[in-house]
């Protein structure tokens, strides 16, 4: 990010400068649109649905969009094209709405799963929790349980130590779920208000892998009831379609709970949110707007919505 | 939900064209919407897939229909031969220096594999005798050269770093250590960015200016979206790239990427990352891609694994043993080690033709079988492997006490043999072949 010396710029500032891609191009595309169309016909929706597209909100949600749109028009009789843009926002706010409980508002012990395919960010997002955490008064335990992508524990540490929390580390190649396990006593002895738990990305279609990550999630179940238990799929901001494959199969696996959707502030369009919230009713907990440890918030539906489309 | 893979649906959508005795506009107009929904939902580009539309349709509402050809075919065959056009055509290989040592530099997006791809590169060359040199130019992210530096151990190659010094000190340095230490190949790993960022982008022409690569190859992950292009575009303007590597590919993604990255910057994709294993490379074929694509399956690609990995007097020994009846259990785990040794069984059978996505969701293999079918063998004595008929109650309790398995396990297996044994019997009375589906895997 540009002025990393300089002042922070506030939370809602880093969220738009984050969005300002996906805002461009979307919103710039509906605009253009609205200056051509004087009159709404099929043309207009094939470009409507062209443009949502491109923003990787997947033709499935597109249709839906589209054809919510399209009623509207009919039934309301609307003729003006700048009123598009407001049931745009009106449809995909009311798609991304539907409230979701945050980890961070449990009082008991929280138990947190971090999951994801290869390089979408875990260990990154993990040290920017720890830190959110800890800075709102939290006791914070990680659990580095990647112990398979080489120099991962190190990355992790690094992290730790940034945030300034403890580390529960085994050797590389070590099993997974044995780091879970000593995390979890350790995390009860110690009374701590938050566990994360790391884990090596996998690709969703490597059965065995995912054998290993319900065999951890077992392990939490089984060794820390009282806990509230959360799984945090983390979800690169470039991803296309296969964002939905990857939300339905580990959640199927390890019963996702909600998503942190990372690299929004690259030329992420960050539309297959859109996709698997409609799709699949999984909610998005955290946005990764940076690269540094404070880039990272709480999702606001309705925030990120108007920075989409304002 | 749309799971079905592009392949899958662009049959489904062929599938309604196959059969009819001609083709007209509306016709391939028609099948036209079901391969435009199947390539954006596969994240082929935008624009991409307007254009490739245009051209088949062009192609298929003509003249160019062969005889001995139905029209459905025709299309198919239309959509393979533009497919792999818009892939590059034929493989593109690697432009080595005349003059030692080439450099090849790595660059790409964050998370997209550049570290594991410059450790499978150093791997790949040192398999072809050359004298590879990694370099630790990401001086960023935690522990990224500590990940480079266990990456070149396992391929057991040097990797030359200079802690957090300027990477362009640090590709000079290495430059000029490749050259007094014989290193024929300098694999440059740089700091993963996202485009947008000028500073880093700047870094890497400084670097480009500095040491001259020969390549730069853009990591690409397969699973990007329609962002996929803007990567590679801006990469090749603002950097210039000579090629891509696509990673990832071992994953459910459609793999629409592959598809519009050649096809926008004009740069062939030259490699392919198909796991986490440091063998997991593999040389672009554009042609078999497209077939796998459409469901063709690769077969090419299992001949040639199979060739190099399978030792051809053994396969000929076995043969001639199948054929005589005289197939024994030490037999049959020495066909095991060799299936073992073409790589994960998942990914043989998804490029058999036939064996689509759908078919294999159903099939999930358990690549400890493997090596669980083998301690079942190593426990048994050499009478009983060439004699499995003696193979008693004790002596199965015995040997499922040895491999730490189940007596289930045991009979299972035996079972399995004798079923095999079965068919290798029927099959050299057989010429015509087995009908698909028939057979069984033994050990699964």
């Amino acid at each position: 990010m540009e002025n990393k010396n300089k002042e922070r710029p506030n939370f809602f500032e880093r969220l738009k400068f984050g969005l300002a891609k996906t805002r461009n191009s979307i919103t710039s595309r509906v605009d253009e649109l609205v200056k051509y169309y004087r009159e709404i016909d099929e043309e207009f929706f094939e470009e409507l649905e062209e443009t949502l597209i491109l923003a990787d909100v997947g033709i499935e949600t597109t249709e839906d969009i589209v054809n919510y749109i399209k009623k509207r028009v009919k039934e309301e009789k609307i003729g003006d094209v700048t009123k598009i843009k407001d049931l745009l926002k009106e449809k995909i706010t009311s798609i991304l709405a539907e409230d979701s409980s945050n980890p961070e508002s449990k009082d008991r012990p929280t138990v947190i799963l971090v999951v994801g395919v290869n390089g979408v960010g875990k260990t990154t997002t993990i040290g920017k929790l720890a830190n959110r955490y800890r800075k709102t008064g939290k006791s914070v335990l990680v659990a580095a349980a990647d112990t398979f992508r080489a120099a991962a524990g190190e990355q992790l540490e690094i992290w730790c130590k940034k945030a300034e929390v403890p580390l529960v580390k085994h050797e590389d190649k070590s099993d997974p779920a044995a780091v879970v396990f000593d995390a979890i006593q350790s995390a009860k002895s110690r009374k701590v208000d938050v566990l994360l738990c790391d884990t090596a990305g996998r690709l969703h279609n490597k059965k065995n892998l995912m054998n290993e990550l319900e065999k951890i999630n077992r392990i939490i179940n089984r060794e820390y009831p009282a806990a509230n238990k959360e799984v945090l799929l983390v979800v690169d901001a470039t991803t296309g379609q296969n964002a939905i494959a990857q939300a339905s199969i580990f959640k199927e696996s390890v019963d996702i709970t909600g998503i942190v959707l990372t690299k929004l502030d690259g030329t992420a369009k960050g539309g297959v949110v859109i996709a698997v919230k409609s799709q699949l009713g999984i909610p998005i907990y955290y946005l990764g707007v940076g690269e540094d440890m404070d880039d990272l918030q709480p999702f606001d539906p309705k925030a990120f919505v108007e920075a989409l489309l304002n | 939900m749309a799971f079905e893979n592009l392949a899958d649906k662009l049959q489904s959508a062929l599938k309604k064209l196959t059969g009819k005795g001609k083709l007209n506009e509306k016709d391939v107009k028609a099948a036209m919407r079901e391969v435009r929904i199947a390539l954006l939902e596969a994240d082929v580009n935008f624009i991409v897939v307007k254009d490739l539309i245009k051209k088949i349709t062009e192609r298929a509402v003509g003249t160019e229909i062969m005889e001995s050809l139905t029209p459905g075919q025709q299309v198919i065959k239309i959509v393979n031969e533009e497919l792999t056009a818009l892939m590059g055509g034929t493989q593109s290989k690697i432009t080595m220096s005349p003059k030692s040592p080439t450099v090849i530099m790595l660059v790409g997006l964050q998370g997209s594999g550049k570290t594991t791809h410059a450790g499978k590169l150093a791997y790949y060359f040192k398999k072809q005798g050359k004298n590879p040199l990694l370099v630790a130019c990401d001086i960023y992210r935690p522990a990224a050269i500590k990940q480079l530096q266990v990456v070149g151990e396992k391929a057991e190659t040097p990797v030359f770093e200079y802690g957090k010094n300027d990477p362009v000190l640090i590709a000079r340095e290495a430059l000029k250590f490749a050259k007094n230490n014989n290193h024929d190949i300098v694999l440059i790993d740089t700091a993963g960015r996202l485009h947008i960022n000028e500073e880093l982008m700047e870094e890497l022409n400084s670097i480009k200016n500095k040491v001259h690569p020969h390549e730069i190859l853009l990591v690409v992950d397969s699973m990007t979206g329609q962002d996929a292009v803007n990567v590679a575009q801006s990469f090749n303007e603002q950097l210039g790239i000579d090629g891509l590597i696509l990673t990832k590919l071992d994953g459910d993604t459609r793999g629409g990427a592959a598809l519009s990255a050649k096809a926008i910057t004009g740069k062939p994709i030259k490699f392919s990352g198909i796991g986490e294993k440091l063998e997991d490379l593999e040389v672009f074929h554009p042609d078999r891609m497209a077939s796998r694509i459409l469901g063709m399956g690769d077969v090419l690609t299992i001949i040639e694994r199979a060739q190099a990995k399978i030792d051809t007097k053994k396969a000929q020994e076995m043969e001639k043993k199948l054929l005589t009846q005289s197939f024994t259990l030490d037999d049959y785990l020495e066909q095991l080690e060799q299936v073992k040794n073409m790589g994960s069984l998942q990914d043989i059978l998804s490029m058999i033709p036939g064996m689509n996505a759908k078919k294999m969701s159903g099939i999930q293999i358990d690549e400890k079988q493997i090596p669980r079918t083998q301690a079942i063998i190593q426990s048994m004595t050499p009478e009983e492997r060439s004699k499995p008929s003696i193979i008693n109650a004790s002596r199965r309790k015995r040997i499922a006490a040895g491999s730490g398995t189940r007596i289930q396990d045991v009979n299972q297996l035996l079972k399995s043999y004798e079923e095999l044994k079965k068919l290798m019997k029927q099959m050299t009375s057989m010429t015509k072949g087995m009908k698909k589906g028939k057979i069984k895997f033994p050990f699964m």
